[in-house]
This record gives structure tokens, sequence and C-alpha cells, in this order.
């Protein structure tokens, strides 16, 4: 034992020390990098930036796509480890969701997309509420979902703010990728309140433009209000973030266009059941839609709801994504994979489909230079499969997050 | 005159229609899934006055003088879909003045007007269980309706036993949505609503067993109670027991109480079936289930799994599948086989889950679930794999007549929706079974 200090001491005092301690650092160095260093091949891959690739490769360096192209072009170096499917796609992007505020288990303790406490409450923070280690995360991520754009839920007039998160990541701030995306507001008989204001949609759309009002009253102001409401209104009105309004019925998509033009600020369009039936004004309004659920229930403000209306919209040429939306019971979320699989089947096709949870959703919530396809650059998310993604018997057999490789069960 | 002449032609066209109805149908060259017997590749399909006479290979079977031929190459016919456990046609059961309510009859709440209920003929149902809800103990006697077209009232879509009653079965439940905190007549805990229906089963013993000491003596004959007659059916065998349950613990005690009273049962979501499946198939219970996107939703569905289908089936029990429509659209149906197949499910048993195992379950083995000569013709017209998302469900056929037709637009909208598709029934649908903790639903 003596000895043995002696000889460390020693060494303490050599010159070679530090040597040896950047040998030692570069060596775990290598092992940390070697684990990071994938060669995803697929008998197909949806780069979603050109046509799929057959025989493909996709390599993987240091959390970020380092090549993507044939087998034939690409040479996999021999230190990779290399994963192959069947079906190769970007990690998929869900467009709207609330998990992580709202957990599996739906008992009051782990519901907290919505305060109902105010109707109007924009400063309240999704990272505030974020629970990324929520079961309902790693349940989709199993399906191949690596980006969420979450936050507060639809029903209430502002219920607060979204987020967008790798579905990867002990805790908010390993996961987050956006702090404040938008904040969400709901027009229509979801945004009602029980005993107070608002409680028609004529007393929404006032509210609301008020609350526009004074916030670029205060942002021309020299010195303006820095509360936690004017300091977040303030970024609405200079267009830094916008509004994720949720309406589905014809008269708050027309109410959500209104007041966007009336008052210069970005929007994006949320759920719109009704869409299908107002096709040229949302074209016009020039503003994107993240459509409802495929399979979300119809009644209420979503009577009207057709599987074809992501297609109808698409077909326009207007910007579309997927979402799964909010769900307030069973099943506590949906799948985005699933719901853009009914899109599919029903007029929109697999390759506009593909887009709307993957690319298209990524340039609506303005990270399309991070995720959203396999180029070379972009953030290691890939997601794999043992067949077409969109059938119901196929199976996502892993996913890649930043590239490291956190789902490996055949789900 | 230009009335009259079309009376005249409408009169001919109705001649014509009832004349063509006389005739047999025959649906040629398409792939055929019996679901009794093998698929047959080039299979032929003839149907009369609402019953199926034929079924089997086109080169073999030679068709009758006089038939309507259609061709339906390319097209993939299998008998029409049964849901064993549905909300469809807006009904309510038992209402909140206590947890055992033998004596309601859904029939009596019904709207076979509902839109809903041609969404489910676009989704391939044929037959469906119409439950009430799942907030009591016992909430009521349930329905089976086949989905016939232009139902003006709710006799237009019973199923009549050979004695001329329609036919149905009772709904139970246990775990969470049947107890209330506030207490009362409802039960506070998993042991008391065990108690409770211990209690309601004993009266029913002695109610039969006072009936049957009077021997027809209507002077010794016990009042008329409706309650105790229903369950005296039950006690009896002739009403099936639907239990709804979700935790492995109270579909042990839902086993439990069945062989203590000797009714026959049929789980119902069984949403940890999985955790004891081999219990479940010991005792010879069918199960019930339903695929859900998600775990959770409440507490006693955390581990609800589309691995339920094949534990099940390895486990030797008899598994159907159910919408529980609104929980899920019985448009899309047909995906709860897919799913079940994702997790393991073999095809032949997932396609036996839609069809054969909820006729069994509903004592209709001998009069729908596959495609037999003799057998009622309740059958779909899909566009290719029943399992694959791209598949359209282009026709459904109740009894002979077709109920739903993709082309006609009047149908379409009922597939995939739009304006026309949702009536006020539906805006006020409850959501029954699946959720609610202590829900009064």
């Amino acid at each position: 034992m003596k000895n043995g200090k002696r000889k460390m001491d020693n060494l303490l005092r050599t010159r070679t020390f530090p040597i040896i301690i950047l040998a030692l650092f570069a060596f775990h160095f290598s092992l940390l990098t070697a684990s990071a260093q994938i060669a995803v091949k697929g008998e197909t891959v949806w780069t979603m930036a050109g046509d799929p690739i057959t025989n493909g490769v996709v390599l993987i360096k240091g959390g970020k796509i380092e090549a993507v192209g044939t087998t034939a072009q690409v040479q996999i170096p021999s230190d990779y480890r290399v994963i192959s499917a069947k079906v190769v796609t970007p990690g998929l992007i869900d467009a709207h969701t609330v998990i992580g505020l709202n957990g599996y288990l739906n008992q009051p303790h782990d519901q907290m997309g919505l305060d109902s406490g105010a109707s109007f409450q924009p400063e309240l923070r999704a990272t505030d509420a974020y629970n990324a280690q929520e079961r309902l995360v790693e349940w989709v991520r199993g399906y191949g979902v690596t980006t969420i754009h979450t936050g507060h839920q639809p029903g209430a007039l502002a219920s607060g703010q979204t987020m967008i998160a790798k579905t990867w990541g002990k805790n908010v701030d390993e996961a987050t990728i956006v702090p404040t995306a938008m904040i969400a507001v709901t027009l229509g008989s979801g945004a009602n309140a029980q005993g107070r204001s608002p409680g028609t949609r004529a007393k929404q759309a006032s509210m609301l433009r008020s609350e526009l009002i004074k916030a670029q009253e205060n942002t021309a102001k020299t010195d303006p209000a820095k509360d936690l409401r004017s300091q977040i209104m303030a970024r609405v009105i200079k267009r830094e973030i916008p509004l994720l309004i949720t309406a589905e019925a014809v008269q708050d998509i027309m109410t959500a266009i209104r007041i966007a033009k009336e008052f210069n600020i970005r929007i994006v369009l949320d759920g719109v059941s009704d869409g299908h039936l107002v096709v040229n004004e949302i074209k016009a309004s020039g503003f994107p839609v993240i459509v409802h659920a495929s399979m979300a229930r119809p009644g209420g403000d979503r009577s009207n709801i057709s599987l074809e209306n992501a297609s109808k919209l698409r077909e326009a040429g207007i910007p579309v994504a997927l979402q799964s939306g909010y769900e307030g019971y069973v099943p506590k979320t949906r799948i985005v994979l699933f719901e853009a699989a009914m899109a599919a089947a029903n007029g929109l096709g697999q390759r506009n489909a593909m887009a709307s949870i993957t690319i298209d959703a990524a340039r609506i919530l303005g990270i399309d230079g991070r995720v959203g396809s396999l180029v070379m650059g972009k953030d290691a998310d890939v997601a794999m499969y043992d067949g077409d993604p969109f059938e119901w018997t196929t199976h996502c057999t892993g996913t890649i997050i930043n590239g490291r490789l956190v789902s490996d069960v055949k789900r | 005159m230009k009335k009259v002449f079309f009376t005249i032609l409408s009169t001919i066209l109705f001649a014509l229609a009832a004349f063509s109805q006389e005739r047999a149908t025959a649906f040629v060259n398409a792939r055929i899934i019996p679901i009794s017997g093998p698929v047959i590749e080039k299979g032929v399909l003839i149907v009369h006055n609402g019953k199926i006479i034929s079924v089997g290979d086109s080169r073999t079977v030679s068709l009758p003088s006089g038939v309507n031929s259609i061709d339906a190459t390319s097209k993939v016919i299998m008998p029409g879909l049964v849901d064993s456990h549905s909300h469809i046609g807006g009904a309510a059961g038992a209402d909140s003045t206590g947890p055992i309510q033998p004596d309601i009859r859904i029939l009596d709440s019904v709207n076979p007007r509902a839109s809903n209920i041609q969404r489910a003929q676009a989704g391939g149902i044929t037959t469906v269980n119409v439950m009430p809800g799942s907030g009591h103990l016992d909430s009521g006697q349930t329905l089976y309706l086949k989905l016939r077209d232009d139902a003006v009232k709710i006799d237009d879509l019973l199923i009549l036993d050979k004695a001329g009653n329609y036919m149905g079965g009772i709904k139970f439940a246990n775990g969470t949505n049947s107890l209330r905190s506030a207490g009362g007549t409802f039960p506070g805990t998993r042991a008391k609503s065990a108690a409770l229906v211990r209690d309601q089963f004993i009266k029913a013993q002695e109610y039969r067993d006072k009936v049957s000491k009077a021997a027809g003596d209507k002077t010794k004959l016990p009042p008329r109670d409706l309650a105790m007659e229903a369950l005296v059916e039950v006690l009896d065998g002739k009403r099936m027991v639907h239990f709804h349950t979700h935790r492995h613990d109270d579909i042990m005690t839902a086993l439990r109480l069945a062989k203590e009273f000797g009714f026959r049962i049929v789980l119902q979501h069984v949403s940890e079936a999985w955790k004891v499946a081999d219990e479940i198939a010991a005792a010879k219970a069918p199960s019930s289930i339903i695929m859900i996107d998600a775990p959770g939703g409440k507490l006693e569905t955390v581990d609800v799994d589309f691995k339920n289908g094949v534990a099940l089936e390895r486990a030797g029990g008899l598994v159907g599948f159910h919408t529980d429509d609104g929980i899920t659209d019985s448009r899309w149906f047909l995906r709860s086989a897919g799913l079940a197949m994702r997790a393991g499910m073999s095809r032949e048993k997932a396609l036996y889950g839609m069809t054969m195992a909820n006729a069994i379950m509903m004592d209709l083995q001998d009069r729908i679930g596959s495609l037999e000569p003799g057998k009622d013709a309740d059958f779909i017209i899909l566009s290719g794999d029943p399992v694959s998302v791209y598949t359209r469900i282009e026709q459904t056929w109740v009894e002979g007549k077709k109920v739903f037709d993709r082309s006609d637009p009047r149908d379409y909208i009922f597939a995939v929706g739009g304006k026309g598709a949702t009536d006020d029934a539906d805006s006020h649908m409850d959501i029954h079974c699946f959720d609610s903790d202590g829900g009064n639903n």
C-alpha cells in the first residue's frame, strides 16, 4: 500500500503525467464518439430532401448527419456501428401535442396543460411544466417520434406557451430545443369559460383584440412595461413568435385570420376541422395549418371533420403539418405516425403524409435548419421500420436521436 | 304529364328492384375470407333471400340459372364485422339512483336514426352489441342489433331469437367507474362492489326458488320484479353477462363471481389481460378487447397493451375485438386486427376476432360471423387486405341488402366525414366505458 502511494506521488510529480491524462481523455473521447458513429442502412431511405434512395445509407457522427447517399456512393468506415432497416425516415415530428405537460395517469397531479383560473395567460411557460421522463414521451419515441411541439392545451382563450423538445433527455434543459415556440390560443366553443368571460365567440375576439391593442401600445412606449405578460406579448407584436390558434369551425378560422391581419401578427392555424370548407380563404391568408389528428372524434365544433381535410388543404398549396392533438381521456395521446397513416390513405398520399410529420412540420415550426430531413449537418434523428411505416402491421424497429440509439424495441 | 311519367317510371324501377331481390346474387372471382375455412383465392359467394346459399371456388361452383352475377375480381370479401361492445345510437342506460339496475333496457333508449349507426355501416360493422355505460355495477340490459338500412324505429334493427324475443345480454362492471367517494347506495371500494353484486344474485336465487315453488300457482307467485326477472335469466344462462373490467385483480373478481353464481360471462376491455391470460383461458371466459393508441388515461388502464390479443391467443382464450364507440371510431374498427397483429397475434385469429369470436360471445354463431351456406348474408367487400391502412371498405351488406356503398356520395361522407356526416346526437355523445374514474355516465 505504502509503496503504491509513493509510486503514485512520483507519478504526479513527473512530466509524463499530463500526457497520460491526455491519453486517457483521448481514449475516453474515442469511446464516446465511437458510440455515436453509426451507419444506418436502409433498403429505402426517405430523406425528405428529394426522392427516396434505394439501398441508402445515413452516416452519423458526433450527433449530426455526416453523409447520406446510396451504399455505392457512401463508404461506411470500418469502426462505425451498422444498423440495418427496411425503411429509414427522418425522426418524426409531432407538430402539436400536450405530452410532457399532460401525463398518462390522467390524474389532477399530472395534468398541467390548463390552468383554469383565468382565460388569458400567455405568460405561462411550458418549460416550467415539462416532464421529460413522462411515460408518454417514451411511448411515442418508440414509434419513431423524435421531436414534439408541446405545451399548454387548447381550452382557454390563451392557455400559455408552447415549446419544442426532443423526445430524449433526462430533464427539460436536455430535451428542449425551442423554449418558447408559440402561444396557445383557442377560439370557438372550447374557449368559453365557466362563470367568467369569454362566454361567446364575439367576446373571445373582443378580448383577444384588447390584449393585442394593449401589447401594441406597450411595445410602442419608450419604456415599455416589463411584467411577464407584457414581455411575451411584445414578442408577438414584434412577429418574433406566432400565436397557435386552435380554430375548428369556419367562423373561428375566419376570426383567427381577420385578427392576425388586423394586427399584422404571425399565426399558425391549428385543428381547422372546417378547413376543407374554406380552402381558398386559408390559402389567401398565407398562414400554415397544423391539421387535427386524422382520427379525432367528430362532434361539436368538429362536426364537419373529414379524413380528407389535410389532403384538400395540401392540394391547394397550403403548408400542412399533422398532429396527435389533445386528448382528455383515452387514448391519452395519439401516435402521429398513425394519424399520418390515415391521412396518407385518404388522399394525402405516402409522400405528402410523411412530409407532414417531418420536413413540412419542421418548416412550420421554424426548425427545418436542424431537423425534418436526412441531410448532411442536421441533427442525427432517424426512425427505422421493417416495412411501409404507415401500415398497421409494420414495426418501428429503432429510433435515433442526436446520434444516439434511444429505442430498439420492436413496436 | 311530366309528373305522371315519373310516377310510372319510378313504379317500374321499384318493380325491377323488387324483382332483382328475388334473384340470387353471385359475387364472382373475389378473394374470399370465409373465417370458417381457408382463404379462397378465386372464390364465389352466392346469396339469396338474405341468406348465403353457396361459398366456394369460382372454377368449381356452378352458378344457378338467372343468377345476378357481379364481377368482384381483385376484391376481398369477408363476413360483416361484429362489434361486441359499442355505444352507437346515443343511448343511456341506468340513472344515478342506484348501482345495480338490471331492469333497465337499452332498447328503450337507442336512437335508430343516429348518424353513428351509418358510420358503423361504413366501417363494415353489420352486427353490434349496444351497451349501457359503466358507471354502475350493473347499468342494464344490452341489445344485439343488425345494422340494417333506413331504420325508422328500433324494432327495425332487432335480432329475434327462435321464440321471437329480441336478443341481448346484460352489462356489469367493476373497478373504478362504479365507485363513488360520496358513498350512498354506490360502493366506495372494490370489496363493497363485489358484495353488492353477490347480494343481488342471492336475492335473485331466492326469487327464482319462490317462482319455481309456486309451480304456476298465481296466488303463490312473488310480486313481479323486473330486476329479479333479468337476473334470473342470467342465473339460468339465458342472458350473457358482458363484464366491463380492466385491472388484473378486477378480472379475477369477475371470474370468481361468474363461478360462484354459475353465470355466463364475456370479459369486456380486459386491459390487463396479458397479466392473467392463463387464468382467463382456464376459466374458459371469452375476452372482448380494445386497441388503444397509448397506455393510461385512467389509473386502471395504465398497462393496457396491444399485446393482449397475442397473450390471450397463446393461452388458448377466445378473443374478440370491440370499438367501445365513441372511444374508438367504428369506421376504422378493422385497424384493431392490424394493431393486434403488430403485437404478434396471428392473422387468422385476429380476423376471427373481428367476426366469429364476437358472434360466439353474443350467441349468434349459428347465424353470423362466417361465410357459410345458411348463414345471414352479412358481408363486406374490400379493395384489398383487411388489415392494410390503404384498404377501403367499398360495400357493406346486411341480410342480402347493400347498406353502404362508398361509390354513393350519400354514403361516402359517412366513411370519410365532412359536412352532414355528424348529427346532433353525436355532439352530445357520452364517452361511456373506458374513461371517467367514478363518472356518472
